[in-house]
């Protein structure tokens, strides 16, 4: 079932050539002269119960002003978004807080203007002191409050009754990280009960570790939609693009979708991964001195070549990632037609599972300021225990285990 | 019901809470706390009284009493402040709560329903000093005093309607905020408050008698002071120009709530 359907919604704040205008428009009159700046357009997603949506962006694609439509403050200009149930939205820190009042006091104050009665906040207060932990802060004024306690609070008090929907817009990352595991085991035990997350943030842990799907806004639009890793790919390789760079997305045959960004001065001809007999495979033990075989060619003249790579887990987190910039291996002047090796080798020290290798092929040691070719899942290998005691964990440390019996 | 009455219905206790909040709040930390409510107007009819009594004393009308001309000032203060207070205060509502309207959805006329709500009981408190004060002059009450909460509820509705008017305006046309103070201290001038009305003109007080503020004060000063009935027409007259600007400011309220997040 959804509990948030948004159909074609479009935001224009209008501007009239002067305000009078503005004030005749709402007696009827024509308002030919106003003209207004689209900031969200032609965005449609569904939501359903139970499901946590995160949404991300570079600052001014629209998140806020989404979540703004979805919670009520702002009114589209177009389309519609309907909701199902009792939505809950933490879109500020401290959101109508008064700092003369004490915590208490404004745990009163906002949740009555989220209209609960007086009888149904008495019944939650205590629920609500004991969530947020702040101590006897809780009866001082919120003006004595950390950040990280104001968001305690509002936190505790948008969750103190379920909603249906919850809309949390980057406040959590000023919790500390206790508060923040306590808030996101809060939300999934909500998610549970059939809330819906809505969470705007940037921080792509906590999305990847919360979110079933994520939307992409970009310049007010959905740039792509799917689950977190890919569009988080998706997101890294659009916040590098430059001018004339192109995004070209494959699936691999894992069903993995392998996104190639950049500018194309110089690319990745090919990439390979040997194993201790110097076979290309993609599949190696837990330990194996590996190598990473990764071939450039360049296409048009740079100043400063510098190939980065990382190793992801199964879960997008990075495990390992360097560049030759790092290295001090940076290649200067590299002239077209040129061609590179690259030989990387290292022990696999990895925990068991699967692993993916992302290049990136930039000028200093970011891909922000310029992008010659991003790849994700450029390589996708396996690390399977073939010698090694048993263990856990996503890599391979070994150990020296000695025991010493004390005398009784 | 509209849905503004509706919101305000369902937001009642808020509405409570919050006035009683703000009260406690704005006398928190000082030391004579809630006196202060009434100490201020008090001491505004003080400077008045000491200013003006020598040259305006005698032409008090027929009340004998050594305190009649301060105590003919308070009666129009006290209807005088709440309708400033209200009006002021409602000026800058929305821009001064903007932040609250952008990031939490609510009725926004909540809003005003806490502002007024405070401005009245800053009135009621007022109210009572100053009904003190005729009692101690010995000045006797009389049942014209029935016509009392008539009157407190007139100016409510007139200041509430212009204020509403006014405060919508000021947040896309600032210029209302700049040039409404003005009006009010033209206003106040035009109104028998510090100076009887039977020293203006005849036809200029036939003018008068357009603005209901006029009829307000002077019922409060006829029912208190000069303890005659207010006119009754005179008072159904601003009851109809109050009503019609409440209509008028609840419409653009309808009409520019959704808009109003736009320009904060």
């Amino acid at each position: 079932m959804n509990v948030l359907s948004v159909s074609g919604i479009g935001k224009t704040y209008v501007r009239y050539r002067n305000e009078f205008q503005r004030v005749l428009s709402w007696f009827g009159a024509s308002t030919s002269s106003a003209h207004g700046t689209e900031v969200i357009r032609d965005v449609s997603f569904e939501v359903r119960a139970g499901e946590a949506l995160g949404i991300i962006g570079t600052n001014g694609a629209g998140k806020s002003t989404l979540l703004k439509i979805i919670s009520g403050t702002l009114k589209q200009s177009k389309g519609q978004a309907i909701t199902r149930g009792r939505v809950a939205a933490i879109l500020e820190l401290g959101m109508g807080f008064n700092p003369d009042l004490t915590g208490a006091e404004n745990v009163f104050h906002s949740a009555g203007l989220a209209g609960f009665s007086r009888e149904e906040i008495e019944s939650k207060i205590s629920e609500i002191e004991a969530f947020a932990e702040i101590g006897d802060y809780f009866w001082q004024p919120v003006r004595t409050y950390s950040s990280g306690m104001q968001a305690r609070v509002a936190f505790a008090v948008a969750t103190a009754w379920r909603p249906d929907i919850l809309i949390v817009d980057e406040v959590l990352s000023v919790g500390d990280a206790y508060f923040q595991h306590k808030s996101f085991a809060k939300i999934r035990e909500l998610g549970k009960a059939g809330t819906s997350l809505l969470i705007v943030s940037h921080d792509r842990n906590a999305i990847q570790s919360i979110c079933d799907r994520v939307l992409l806004l970009d310049k007010g639009g959905i740039a792509k939609e799917g689950p977190p890793e890919e569009v988080f790919d998706f997101y890294n390789a659009l916040i590098s693009q430059k001018e004339n760079g192109v995004i070209e997305i494959k699936k691999t045959g894992s069903n993995k979708v392998k996104t190639v960004s950049g500018t194309g001065e110089a690319t990745v001809e090919s990439i390979i991964l040997t194993g201790e007999n110097g076979e290309a495979t993609d599949c190696v033990g837990v330990g194996e001195n590996v190598k990473l075989r990764i071939q450039v060619k360049v296409h048009r003249p740079v100043e400063s070549l510098v190939l980065g790579y990382g190793i992801k887990d199964r879960l997008g987190q990075v495990i390992f990632g360097t560049n030759t910039w790092h290295t001090k291996q940076r290649i200067t002047n590299a002239e077209a037609g040129e061609a590179y090796v690259f030989h990387i080798s290292f022990p696999a020290n990895f925990g068991v599972g699967s692993y993916s290798v992302h290049t990136a092929l930039v000028d200093q040691d970011t891909h922000l300021t310029s992008n010659y070719e991003w790849q994700d899942f450029a390589l996708v290998f396996e690390v399977v225990n073939i010698d090694k005691a048993h263990f856990s964990g996503c890599s391979w440390n070994e150990p020296n285990i000695a025991i010493e019996k004390l005398p009784a | 019901m509209p849905p503004a009455l509706s919101a305000l219905w369902q937001y009642r206790h808020f509405i409570l809470s919050s006035v009683l909040a703000e009260l406690r709040l704005r006398f928190d930390r000082s030391v004579l706390g809630g006196l202060w409510g009434v100490l201020n107007p008090l001491a505004q009819v003080a400077i008045f009284a000491l200013v003006l009594s020598n040259v305006l004393q005698a032409k008090i009308g027929n009340v004998d009493n050594q305190y009649s001309f301060a105590l003919y000032l308070c009666a129009g203060l006290t209807c005088w402040n709440l309708f400033n207070d209200i009006v002021s205060r409602s000026l800058n509502l929305f821009i001064a709560n903007g932040n609250l309207i952008k990031k939490a959805a609510f009725p926004k006329i909540v809003l005003l329903a806490n502002l007024v709500g405070a401005c009245v009981v800053d009135n009621l408190l007022l109210l009572t000093a100053v009904l003190a004060l005729f009692l101690i002059t010995g000045f006797t009450l009389t049942a014209s005093l029935v016509f009392l909460p008539l009157l407190l509820v007139l100016t409510i509705a007139l200041a509430t309607g212009i204020g509403l008017i006014l405060g919508v305006l000021n947040t896309f046309i600032r210029d209302i905020g700049q040039v409404t103070p003005i009006c009010l201290q033209v206003l106040f001038w035009f109104t028998p408050i510090v100076y009887p009305a039977s020293i203006v003109p005849e036809q200029l007080q036939n003018l008068m008698a357009f603005n209901p503020v006029y009829t307000l004060v002077t019922s409060y000063q006829e029912i208190l002071v000069f303890q005659t009935w207010p006119d009754t027409g005179s008072l159904l007259n601003c009851l109809v120009i109050s009503a019609g600007l409440l209509l008028l400011g609840g419409f653009i309220y309808s009409r520019a709530a959704e808009d109003m997040a736009d320009v904060l």
